[in-house]
């Protein structure tokens, strides 16, 4: 069969583009296969953090200054650009925060304690992210609800009918990932916000994983929020995103108190700021949130379309030439999944995987993943994972797979 | 019986033949560690595992003589290896002379490399737990000569 996605993206470009790839890691070339924790970031994105510190540095929102307005102005495009990348309705629905697991915290903090009483009900999955499992647990601790938590299947797909079945009047909050950081299963998440909104729950959606492989329309889902980090989709670190429904972020109060989130101040009393900036107290990550747009300008050039063509057809390859191998057992093996390879071998430590495959120059990720409680499920302690971008390749593939089978070799 | 010293040079010669090639030192490291003994179920118990290590690393002792024998064992091979290492040097040895013990072996052959920084608190942590049976050991006889 013909090989069209990569007529469509030329690699050697693209890698060209990732300054960071073009290195020797213990005397190899490296190979980057932890893209699932964070992605590198092309040039265009560093040198807009550089020229914003070099050219526009300000404080954002309240200068009357050019650089403060040229600041404010760069500020407010990304959050354009991002209302665009989500198919939100207003820019004031996009609220720039840390990353994704402050913006789940904002959502349980400001409208978990306001709108929920004791004995409602949160739902989360068996394949949630800590962030994802945490403030909930402190949220239903401190309000006295429930937290039910949806089946996953040895596949590693949600258990549909344990969700129906789990569903009820008394679920108020379904909160749930787009797609899994261990096992890569895309999630029939229109399904389960259909669902949810039918029985009047709120719904929050875990996008971190999805955002650089999928194209997301949040007015299309229905979702009441979505949240994702910049530095999963080749932007930098400290910079993320809450999309949240106006009507719903309009009637929930401040998450944190201080400067920029207020209208005015006095001991008596304070009103706060419109949205979005009621929830963005403090100076934010300005150079960060700027090249946040940089970065979903990169993606928006290549495409989503072509880089999922082309992630799905490294997945296909890497998950053909793995099944072959002895001792090797994937885990995740969902119908629909992102390119995210986990793995055991059997008699041999994701350690020591991690290890051996660093001395070859392959960066992959060991351990339990932040996702605990489905590796319980699963009966493991961890795994060893391969997660491929756009700018990885077969040849990379090929070596990992020598590799690999050089550690079960090895494996008792 | 070798000093800790000479067992140390004896390791870094050892070491020196693999040219640092990080492939060939994880290796020779995981082989180490495929000679260690294994040890018995009875002793993989809580008490005996290692605080802070990110693997899980058994270590057990008894003293013959004024001499302290180890037995260790890792559920992982790399740290086995390790781990192996630090028996070799420290095995047997008089107590004093392990509560001093200097072992420059671990910056000479590159094992700082090997273990990383996540995983130099857990390195750290097996040394100093050697160190202190060593010293809990030379504080019972202290003990029982003065009473």
């Amino acid at each position: 069969m013909e090989d069209t996605s990569t007529l469509i993206l030329d690699i050697d470009k693209i890698r060209k583009d990732f300054p960071v790839l073009h290195q020797q890691v213990n005397g190899k070339p490296l190979i980057y296969f932890d893209n699932a924790a964070s992605t590198q970031k092309p040039s265009s994105v560093i040198s807009v953090i550089k020229s914003y510190y070099e050219n526009d540095n300000a404080n954002i929102h309240r200068g009357i200054h050019t650089l403060a307005e040229r600041a404010t102005e760069a500020f407010e495009a990304s959050r354009k650009t991002v209302r665009d990348f989500l198919g939100a309705a207003y820019e004031e629905e996009i609220i720039f925060t840390k990353g994704t697991t402050e913006s789940i915290n904002l959502v349980a903090s400001s409208y978990g304690r306001n709108f929920l009483d004791p004995g409602d009900e949160i739902m989360i999955s068996a394949m949630e992210h800590h962030a994802n499992i945490v403030p909930w647990q402190m949220l239903c601790e401190e309000k006295g609800l429930k937290l039910r938590v949806i089946n996953v299947t040895e596949e590693g797909e949600i258990d549909l009918a344990d969700f129906e079945q789990q569903l009820n009047p008394r679920t108020k909050i379904v909160s749930l990932v787009h797609v899994s950081n261990t096992l890569g299963t895309i999630n029939p998440i229109k399904h389960i916000i259909d669902a949810s909104k039918k029985q009047g729950a709120v719904t929050l959606i875990d996008g971190a994983q999805a955002v650089s492989h999928l194209e997301i329309d949040v007015q299309e889902l229905g979702c009441d929020f979505y949240v994702f980090s910049a530095h999963k989709i080749y932007g930098p670190t400290g910079a993320g995103v809450l999309y949240g429904r106006k009507e719903l972020l309009e009637k929930m109060p401040p998450y944190q108190g201080g400067g920029e989130m207020i209208d005015e101040v006095s001991f008596e009393k304070t009103t706060y700021n419109e949205l979005p900036y009621k929830f963005e107290a403090g100076t934010p990550n300005i150079a960060d949130v700027i090249a946040m747009k940089t970065a979903i300008d990169y993606i928006n050039k290549l495409g989503k379309k072509n880089i999922a063509a082309y992630e799905d057809e490294l997945l296909k390859y890497a998950t053909e030439k793995v099944s072959k191998l002895d001792k090797v057992t994937i885990i995740g093996k969902a119908k629909n999944k992102v390119s995210v390879l986990s793995f055991v071998v059997a008699g041999m430590h994701h350690f020591d995987i991690g290890l051996m495959m660093d001395a070859r120059g392959l960066a992959v990720r060991t351990g339990h993943h932040c996702t605990q409680p489905l590796m319980k499920h699963f009966g493991l302690e961890g795994t060893a994972r391969a997660s491929f971008a756009f700018y990885n390749t077969k040849e990379e593939i090929d070596v990992f797979v020598d590799s690999l089978t050089k550690i079960t070799q090895l494996a008792k | 019986m070798s000093t800790i010293n000479q067992i140390q040079d004896e390791i870094i010669e050892e070491f020196e033949i693999l040219g640092g090639d990080m492939e060939s030192t994880i290796f020779y490291i995981m082989e180490l560690g495929n000679k260690l003994p294994d040890m018995n179920d009875a002793d993989k118990i809580e008490d005996n595992i290692i605080k802070g290590c990110q693997s899980k690393v058994w270590l057990t002792t008894n003293l013959d003589n004024e001499h302290l024998k180890f037995n260790a064992d890792s559920n992982t091979e790399i740290t086995k290896g390790l781990i192996s290492l630090l028996i070799r040097v420290l095995n047997g040895q008089k107590l004093d002379d392990i509560i001093n013990a200097d072992l420059y072996f671990i910056d000479k052959i590159g094992m700082k490399r090997v273990i990383g920084s996540q995983r130099s608190n857990g390195f750290s942590a097996m040394i100093k737990q050697m160190k202190m049976y060593a010293l809990a050991y030379k504080g019972q006889k202290e003990l029982r000569e003065n009473s």
